[in-house]
């Protein structure tokens, strides 16, 4: 018998009011609602979460780790980007 | 997960380049944790499939001997706590299997391997549940123990599995104190009938449990690898000694006796001792010959056969919803 596979769906939590979703795994699924529903029986069985998110897995496209530098690297360099580069006078205090 | 075919990306070229090694290996040592869609060396890929998976098999396959009890639990109580329980095997299985998938297998060719008999499960769900005592050994023994081997799991250099590990110890300890605390309902409260069956569970299971923990370090064929990639952090027998001397307080407790005549404290070290392990028994086991092996396979078996026609119907059932809403999108756009 040739089976078709269910889709991979990935699965996002919101813990607590005010913070983002964050991955936290992957269920099986047909379709959108069941996505839903796997994902909170697999990944909420103790409060975990305020709000879920299921995505096709196939719909998220990540970079490559072998460009990692060329994709961050350069950032390494603009130090002017950061507050601390940037001297205050002592007198003036906080800023 | 996500982007599999980065994964397969040059992996037989890459394999061959030993720069990409000493890069990784370079990285595990600095405790980096290694990502799916990171280099990683073919090897290491396939251990943690095996692993992972026969992690996973162990988890699903083991809700069969505590789902014998189900119906038969002693109290509402009891039975709320063991769906819980067997719910949480369950999701185990499924965490695992999806940290499996993000090293590019897929969870249907996982299971079939386990049918097939190509992969294994933990040696220990092939003995039978003969009393409800058991059901207390298994949460305070089986899952301990689980706990004491997964515990540095946590810390594992593959990300997606050492996440996966983090949320399953945390559920595990809930299963560990519900299988304690039945262990002293009947031992402390209950009557000399109940203790006796505590303590011939106890009998029954202690060796099994024991050998949970694989061969001894001298006969153990993975462990070198493992621990340099820093899949493993401990031996086999370190977990198991640390696992003992965890445990022997906690039947005293219980005012249990270990069937190990040889077992005794030594001073000096601080560590319990215990008699040689039967590993006859436990490569009989491991080959397929325990007790409950052909009942265990044939479950798993039926479970999938029989589910089949489901998986195919929700496909199917999904997809007839889709192409109607596609058809009525499209009438309404005219």
């Amino acid at each position: 018998m040739t089976e078709k596979n269910w889709p991979l769906w990935e699965v996002f939590i919101r813990s607590r009011t005010g913070l983002a979703h964050r991955h936290v795994g992957s269920v099986h699924a047909v379709d959108a609602e069941m996505a839903l529903q796997n994902a909170r029986d697999v990944y909420t069985r103790r409060g975990e979460g305020l709000s879920l998110w299921v995505v096709p897995s196939s719909a998220i496209v990540a970079s490559d780790p072998a460009d990692k530098d060329l994709m961050f690297e350069p950032t390494a360099s603009k130090i002017y980007r950061h507050p601390t580069f940037y001297d205050v006078p002592d007198e003036v205090g906080h800023m | 997960m996500y982007t599999q075919a980065l994964n397969i990306k040059d992996m037989a070229a890459a394999a061959e380049d030993s720069a990409f090694d000493a890069r990784f290996q370079s990285r595990v040592d600095a405790e980096e944790k290694i990502e799916p869609n990171d280099w990683m060396p073919d090897a290491y890929r396939r251990t943690l499939v095996r692993q992972i998976a026969q992690h996973a098999h162990s988890e699903i396959v083991g809700m069969l001997p505590e789902g014998n009890w189900i119906t038969r639990a002693p109290s509402l109580k009891r039975k709320a706590a063991l769906l819980a329980k067997v719910q949480d095997e369950g999701g185990h299985g499924a965490y695992l299997y999806a940290a499996a998938e993000t090293l590019g297998v897929s969870r249907e060719d996982l299971v079939e391997q386990l049918l097939d008999g190509k992969q294994k499960y933990s040696s220990i769900f092939n003995y039978p549940t003969l009393s409800w005592a058991d059901i207390g050994i298994i949460g305070w023994l089986v899952d301990g123990a689980a706990i004491m081997n997964q515990i540095p799991l946590c810390r594992c250099s593959y990300g997606p599995y050492a996440r996966a590990m983090i949320r399953i110890c945390k559920e595990e300890s809930f299963h560990q104190r519900q299988g304690y605390e039945i262990m002293v309902t009947l031992c402390r409260d209950g009557t000399p009938e109940q203790k006796a069956m505590a303590q011939d569970a106890l009998n029954r299971w202690w060796w099994p449990v024991l050998m949970m923990f694989g061969p001894s370090d001298k006969d153990s064929q993975h462990t070198d690898k493992s621990m340099r990639w820093k899949i493993k952090r401990f031996t086999n027998d370190d977990l198991r000694q640390k696992f003992i001397d965890a445990t022997v307080p906690q039947g005293q407790y219980l005012g249990l006796t270990f069937p190990d005549p040889a077992m005794k404290h030594n001073d000096r070290t601080g560590h319990w001792e215990h008699g040689e392990i039967d590993w006859s028994e436990f490569k009989r086991v491991v080959a397929g010959d325990g007790p409950c092996n052909r009942q265990r396979m044939k479950q798993r078996r039926d479970a999938n056969e029989n589910g089949a026609w489901v998986r195919e119907a929700a496909l199917a059932f999904a997809q007839k919803r889709r192409a109607r809403a596609e058809a009525a999108a499209r009438i309404a756009a005219e």
